[in-house]
């Protein structure tokens, strides 16, 4: 069952619930509503926005990712690779076992060194790129915890305006300060366009 | 509401001009753009143009087939040009393939927001064109089947490629370009394939959508660090679209044939493909916001600003061609003199005179406005600059080769019909592969776009334009979200 990795025992509520969401219907109104869920203290909330919001996800306290450095983990790790694998097929006669033995060959051509930096720059600039992009996309996936193609925001019917034009703030049942009563009077005040609990 | 008649192209220097013209709402965004995949029957024109580049298309494979079963000879590839019309289709292609991505990571990274009405389009473009580019040096090889000869893949023969050769940094930056170019395409495109799963009709749809937008679901988590990835994506394809055609003009430049052996070349090549792959966007947009009323997103502005970036680089690549001409005599090279010389007064001259006249002369009716602004005109230059790219690559190929060293091996190259036949079957080929795109795909990256729409500002109240309590509210919200980043909490 679906709730059960969702929910945590401590949720008093009907356990069936992943927790509630408000519409709005602009930008400016999930800002500042984002803005008073963070101050009354919500620790497992988002906002599903059909773009990014300038300036929501600050609003939001969300922290910077650590994206960044896996890219340039990545990068460096292209590098690294494309040195080594030149150097080792066109330079060494080094031999090691690989599923297949793989030996190296020193090739002289055209009376150049074995290591020939400038040659090998290329290859070494391009694996880079190649090895930090694949990173940038598949770490943003991973982190994002994507793909995931069961979600209860996925579910709700009435959330389906948020790939469009309508902006939603979901308050997990998961969250201490969570309450079916408290948290929808709560959002009320907010003066979104509606009010309504998400089935896990 | 600004009317879609609106003239956006004056310039106003006390405001911007809007970007999406007659859209208020960012629902009425989505329905527009979504309609081209939604309709029920794809518009009459679509059909026509797509059974004539599937016909094409057809063609190319057989025709690869063939040259397959029976060897190269089929091509007019002889000695002394044995570079012929695939390394030429090659160029050609490529250079096609990097407007797209300029736009997606240079134009992004100068903030250059019209950008997102065209990205999405020149993105797929660029994916297409450098799936034609790439069939080309694959058939070239000669012996298909082993092809992966070209990679370093440990072998019963212990052989390795030359990683000295410019041949073999071509193989890894056109490879790493395609890849590079389809994850940023694809995952710009996850939030608007979203966007279609929840609004599809069809059980089919919602599945074949739901599986590829990965379950995105619109999370400001999960924006913030996709924001980031695309930052970075575009910061790292910045030097990527420059370095692939620097290296693909390191396959001449690096070699010691007069004409081909220019430091001016990686610049030259760069500057052409932009100009190149412009024109294309220019060709695909035109008559594509006609067919499906996309004048709104692609307006009469941003059309305009890429005549302008044709007219730059069409004026720098004639820059070149002249620069080329002045080095040959101030190198005191009697060769290379030669070689340029015969280029405009030789055997091939009429080529050499296309190219100039397609290139250099055609652009320059853009100083004008009103021939900047008018689609006829744009359409017609787009298209002599297609054809004027190509017979730049020929140039290059064949003159250089026809006519070298030795005279004794001279010679005049001449396509077989396979040549011809191959050029427009890869033209089939690509056309196919982006109808095909336009069809099912969103054609405008459509979050990006609601992005830039005053709508999507927080600043712009609550939908009813300027003034009023709803302003004052949104704008204290956003000037504490903005004091909330950086540090001074204490306001």
């Amino acid at each position: 069952m679906a709730h059960e990795m969702t929910a945590t025992p401590k949720a008093k509520e009907p356990t069936r619930m992943f927790g509630m969401f408000a519409e709005f219907e602009t930008p400016g109104a999930i800002l500042e509503a984002a803005k008073k869920v963070r101050e009354a203290g919500y620790k497992w909330w988002d906002c599903n926005v059909p773009f990014p919001v300038h300036g929501l996800d600050k609003a939001m306290g969300v922290r910077p990712t650590i994206l960044p450095l896996l890219v340039f983990g990545g990068g460096l790790t292209g590098t690294l690779l494309a040195i080594a694998l030149q150097v080792f097929t066109n330079s060494t006669n080094l031999s090691f076992w690989a599923l297949v033995p793989v030996h190296g060959y020193p090739f002289l051509v055209s009376g150049k060194p074995f290591i020939s930096g400038p040659a090998f720059v290329p290859v070494a600039f391009e694996l880079t790129v190649l090895l930090a992009s694949l990173t940038s996309f598949g770490a943003m996936m991973l982190l994002n915890g994507l793909p995931r193609h069961y979600h209860p925001v996925l579910k709700s019917p009435k959330m389906a305006r948020a790939t469009d034009d309508r902006f939603y703030l979901v308050i997990e049942a998961r969250d201490p300060k969570y309450s079916p009563t408290k948290t929808a009077e709560f959002l009320k005040t907010l003066r979104p366009l509606q009010v309504s609990e998400m089935e896990a | 509401m600004i009317s879609g008649t609106y003239d956006n192209t004056i310039e106003t220097p006390d405001h911007r001009q809007p970007l999406v013209l007659g859209h208020e709402t960012l629902g009425s965004a989505t329905a527009t753009i979504c309609r081209v995949n939604e309709s029920p029957r794809p518009p009459m024109a679509w059909t026509v143009a797509f059974i004539i580049s599937a016909l094409g298309a057809t063609m190319f494979v057989t025709l690869i087939g063939y040259l397959i079963a029976t060897g190269v000879g089929v091509w007019g590839n002889m000695h002394p040009v044995m570079w012929g019309f695939p390394i030429v289709n090659f160029v050609f292609w490529v250079g096609i393939g990097h407007a797209g991505t300029l736009i997606s990571a240079i134009l992004f990274l100068f903030r250059q927001k019209w950008r997102t009405a065209i990205n999405r389009f020149a993105e797929a473009m660029t994916i297409f064109a450098v799936i034609c580019a790439g069939s080309f040096p694959g058939i070239h090889i000669g012996r298909v089947w082993a092809a992966y000869w070209l990679f370093p893949i440990p072998n019963q023969m212990e052989m390795w490629p030359q990683f000295r050769s410019p041949l073999l940094w071509d193989v890894f930056a056109v490879g790493t370009y395609f890849t590079v170019s389809l994850v940023f395409w694809y995952m710009g495109m996850v939030p608007d394939i979203a966007t279609l799963r929840d609004r599809s009709n069809t059980k089919m749809k919602a599945m074949l959508y739901g599986i590829f937008s990965l379950g995105w679901r619109g999370s400001m988590r999960h924006w913030h660090r996709y924001e980031r990835a695309y930052l970075l994506l575009a910061a790292l394809a910045t030097p990527l679209v420059l370095s692939v055609h620097s290296v693909v003009s390191f396959d001449f430049a690096v070699s010691q044939l007069p004409g081909w052996h220019t430091t001016i070349f990686p610049p030259y090549f760069v500057a052409g493909a932009i100009f190149g792959g412009f024109a294309m966007v220019q060709t695909l947009a035109v008559p594509a916001r006609s067919i499906w009323g996309l004048q709104d997103f692609i307006t009469m502005r941003h059309l305009e600003n890429m005549n302008k970036i044709i007219l730059l680089t069409g004026s720098l690549v004639g820059f070149a061609y002249g620069m080329e001409f002045f080095i040959a005599w101030y190198s005191g090279s009697k060769l290379e003199l030669f070689t340029f010389i015969n280029r405009a007064t030789g055997q091939y001259a009429w080529a050499y005179w296309i190219m100039i006249f397609c290139n250099v002369v055609s652009p320059q009716v853009f100083w004008f406005k009103k021939m900047r602004t008018n689609l006829v005109v744009m359409f017609i230059v787009a298209m002599l600059v297609n054809c004027g790219m190509w017979f730049e690559r020929f140039v290059i190929v064949i003159t250089s080769l026809a006519q070298d060293f030795l005279p004794s091996s001279w010679g005049y190259f001449k396509p077989s019909w396979v040549d011809v036949c191959m050029l427009i079957g890869s033209f089939g080929l690509f056309m196919t592969l982006f109808l095909l795109f336009i069809r099912f795909l969103p054609v405008i990256a459509i979050s990006e776009v609601k992005s830039v729409m005053p709508a999507a500002d927080p600043h712009h109240g609550h939908g009813h334009g300027h003034g009023g309590h709803g302003m004052e509210h949104s704008h204290e919200a956003h000037a504490s979200a903005v004091m909330s980043g950086s540090s001074s909490h204490g306001a």
